[in-house]
């Protein structure tokens, strides 16, 4: 083991430390059996699954308080749940159902929870940075101290929203910590076709701010590197660029053949670099949990999904009387 | 009472509206010392500090979603873009992003947010910078629209706009600002969705928006000396609409004339013309509604083929005319 990760492990505590592997086998169990419901047409529409790439949810959102906010992305089950979303609401959400966090009239790109900070999901690519830098606006101007992480995909990177929202909150100084999780493909834009740099992170450079790379598969690695960011941001040094690597196992959304990229390039990211698996390798090596604890967390995680897809299919559709509520303040 | 302008008059309802409340406070680019573009803001920066007067580097997209942000998270801010036809760069945030997240999130959280920005033609200033787009915004579920017409309605529908808890889209008229008229020196309020009676008249019933107000006026003056007297409302709020006013007034008249200075097709008037079809006036009336707004053309540069664009108060009389006996337009 790396000396670096004794240390993580020690300053972060077993508690945290299993609630973390908690929160990476919940995302993961939630999105297969989103899957299953999808496939069974219980869910419609779109989904956008984030497996593979949990360690950036859940290394970044540990560093965060209660009073801290993030923006999230069009594939944000796993910032929601690990912000602290009531799950079986999700659940209901993704089904449509009344029961759901956004009443059914959200689904699975929009869900927001402005209780626990999250400022919402979004299908808007890059849609959520500006926003980020409001949210932070309001953070410095009320003296709340809380910052802002906006996650956003190596696509996003390329609209005009993500170099504008790096200077402003550059300029103002504001609390955000821009978080680039770098899945490799904007849908089927392979990142090399779509830029010509090595690094996004790079990009900071332009903006006179902090650029990060780190591997957004290692969870620890995540929390560390979010955590430095965090304070620089809390010390009101203003932004950093972090870009996490990582990969969606799935395709873009469930329409997806995935003819864009080989199956030896999927295989090689879900046998040999699965952040969960390697987290529990970890924790198992440094004694930090046991087999049968981290077993007796799978089983909690598989009930508290059964739960959560018993409720959301118990639940009852929105009443159509309330089409229309809910569009004005 | 005490005369100021149209632009003076809007000035003095951010500059009370900013000191009254900490949560309020004005971006945009070009406001601080230059005043913005159309010296709306003159001294505000120096009175109100910068913190309050805020400057934005020239990035439509980001300032918008800095507005949403900070609305989201308990501010109120202002947002001046500087010619309305700017708010194309804007858009993704107003219709995607502000519009929409209250309904999205299942009615949790709301985007209290004034967007103040110039439309219409007249200055010389061609197609990129004369265009009237209300049409656009008051076709989106979410966001209210107003267009005042004279010095004491902008000050007080911009307070009816600033307590509203919904993003509202406030467009002035280039032309207007140097307009003056009676205002109040304390702040009072225009309720959204209320018409005003600008004339009352009993032939024909013209209704008219921004700086039509005033043509509809002059051509009405006319025609009362050819012995048609015409009613003029200014509705002053597209969203929401006051037709009740419009109907009241076209049931007394029985004829009806929409005049707007936005392109007549797939314009607003349509709208106006529609709603009134569709009430209980259509059985007063004794002409079609008909409808008279600008040429499908970008607004061109020469000041002659600009005036030709868009409905002027000859025009406004023949329009009227026509409703009583035939007229070839």
């Amino acid at each position: 083991m790396e000396t670096s990760y004794a240390n993580v492990i020690t300053d972060i505590g077993k508690e945290k430390l299993q609630d973390m592997l908690y929160q990476l086998m919940l995302i993961r169990t939630f999105e297969e059996a989103v899957e299953r419901l999808f496939m069974q047409g219980k869910i419609h529409g779109t989904m956008h699954l984030c497996i593979g790439q949990e360690p950036t949810a859940v290394g970044a959102i540990t560093t965060l308080t209660n009073e801290d906010k993030i923006t999230s992305t069009h594939r944000g089950h796993g910032h929601c749940i690990a912000k602290g979303t009531d799950v079986p609401k999700m659940m209901a959400e993704l089904l449509g159902k009344a029961t759901g966090h956004c009443k059914g009239k959200g689904g699975s790109m929009h869900i927001a929870d402005l209780d626990k900070g999250n400022l919402g999901a979004n299908g808007i690519v890059a849609g959520g940075l500006p926003i980020a830098c409001g949210a932070a606006l309001t953070s410095v101007k009320k003296n709340l101290g809380y910052v802002v992480v906006s996650f956003f995909g190596d696509g996003a990177t390329n609209e005009g929203s993500f170099h504008e929202a790096l200077n402003i909150a550059s300029i103002w100084k504001l609390p955000v910590i821009f978080f680039c999780e770098n899945n490799h493909y904007g849908m089927s834009g392979n990142i090399k076709q779509m830029t010509n740099i090595e690094n996004l992170a790079d990009r900071a450079v332009a903006y006179g701010i902090p650029g990060e790379v780190v591997d957004g598969t290692d969870v620890l690695k995540v929390y560390e590197v979010t955590k430095k960011a965090v304070e620089r941001a809390k010390r009101g040094e203003g932004p950093t660029l972090i870009e996490a690597k990582t990969y969606r196992w799935r395709g873009h959304s469930k329409s997806d053949a995935r003819k864009y990229r080989t199956r030896e390039e999927e295989q090689d990211w879900i046998q040999n670099k699965d952040g969960i698996k390697k987290f529990k390798e970890k924790l198992l090596n440094a004694h930090v949990l046991t087999e049968a604890e981290i077993e007796e967390l799978e089983a909690q995680v598989k009930k508290e999904v059964e739960e959560a897809v018993a409720f959301a299919e118990n639940s009852p559709e929105p009443s159509l009387d309330t089409l229309e509520e809910d569009v004005f303040a | 009472m005490r005369k100021i302008t149209y632009a003076e008059a809007i000035r003095e309802a951010m500059t009370q509206e900013i000191k009254a409340n900490e949560d309020v406070y004005i971006l945009g680019e070009d406001i601080g010392i230059y005043g913005g573009a159309f010296g709306l803001t003159n001294g505000m920066e120096e009175e109100l500090g910068r913190e309050n007067v805020m400057s934005t580097p020239i990035s439509e997209s980001a300032i918008s979603g800095v507005a949403v942000g900070s609305a989201l998270t308990g501010m109120r801010p202002i947002l001046e873009l500087q010619f309305s036809d700017f708010i194309t760069i804007a858009m993704d945030n107003i219709v995607n992003q502000a519009a929409k997240l209250r309904y999205m999130n299942g009615g949790k959280g709301s985007i209290p947010i004034v967007v103040r920005t110039p439309g219409g033609s007249g200055a010389g200033f061609a197609a990129q910078h004369s265009q009237s787009l209300e049409a656009w915004t008051a076709h989106i579920p979410g966001l209210k629209v107003v267009q005042p017409s004279t010095p004491y309605d902008a000050k007080g529908l911009f307070k009816a706009a600033l307590d509203d808890n919904n993003p509202v889209i406030f467009y002035e008229h280039k032309l207007l600002y140097g307009l003056k008229g009676e205002v109040p020196e304390e702040t009072y309020s225009i309720p959204l969705g209320k018409a005003d009676v600008k004339r009352e008249g009993t032939d024909v019933t013209v209704v008219a928006t921004s700086i039509m107000v005033h043509r509809a006026l002059q051509a009405a003056e006319e025609l009362e000396k050819q012995g048609i007297s015409v009613e003029v409302i200014d509705p002053r709020t597209l969203v929401p609409l006051d037709i009740d006013t419009i109907v009241e007034s076209v049931k007394k008249t029985s004829r009806a004339v929409v005049v707007y200075e936005a392109v007549q097709r797939g314009g607003y008037g349509a709208e106006i013309a529609s709603l009134i079809n569709e009430s209980e006036a259509f059985d007063y009336l004794d002409a079609p509604v008909v409808r008279l707004g600008g040429k499908a053309v970008p607004m061109p540069y020469n000041m002659n083929l600009e005036k030709q664009a868009v409905p002027q108060v000859e025009d406004i009389i023949i329009a009227v005319k026509s409703t009583i006996a035939p007229v070839t337009i």
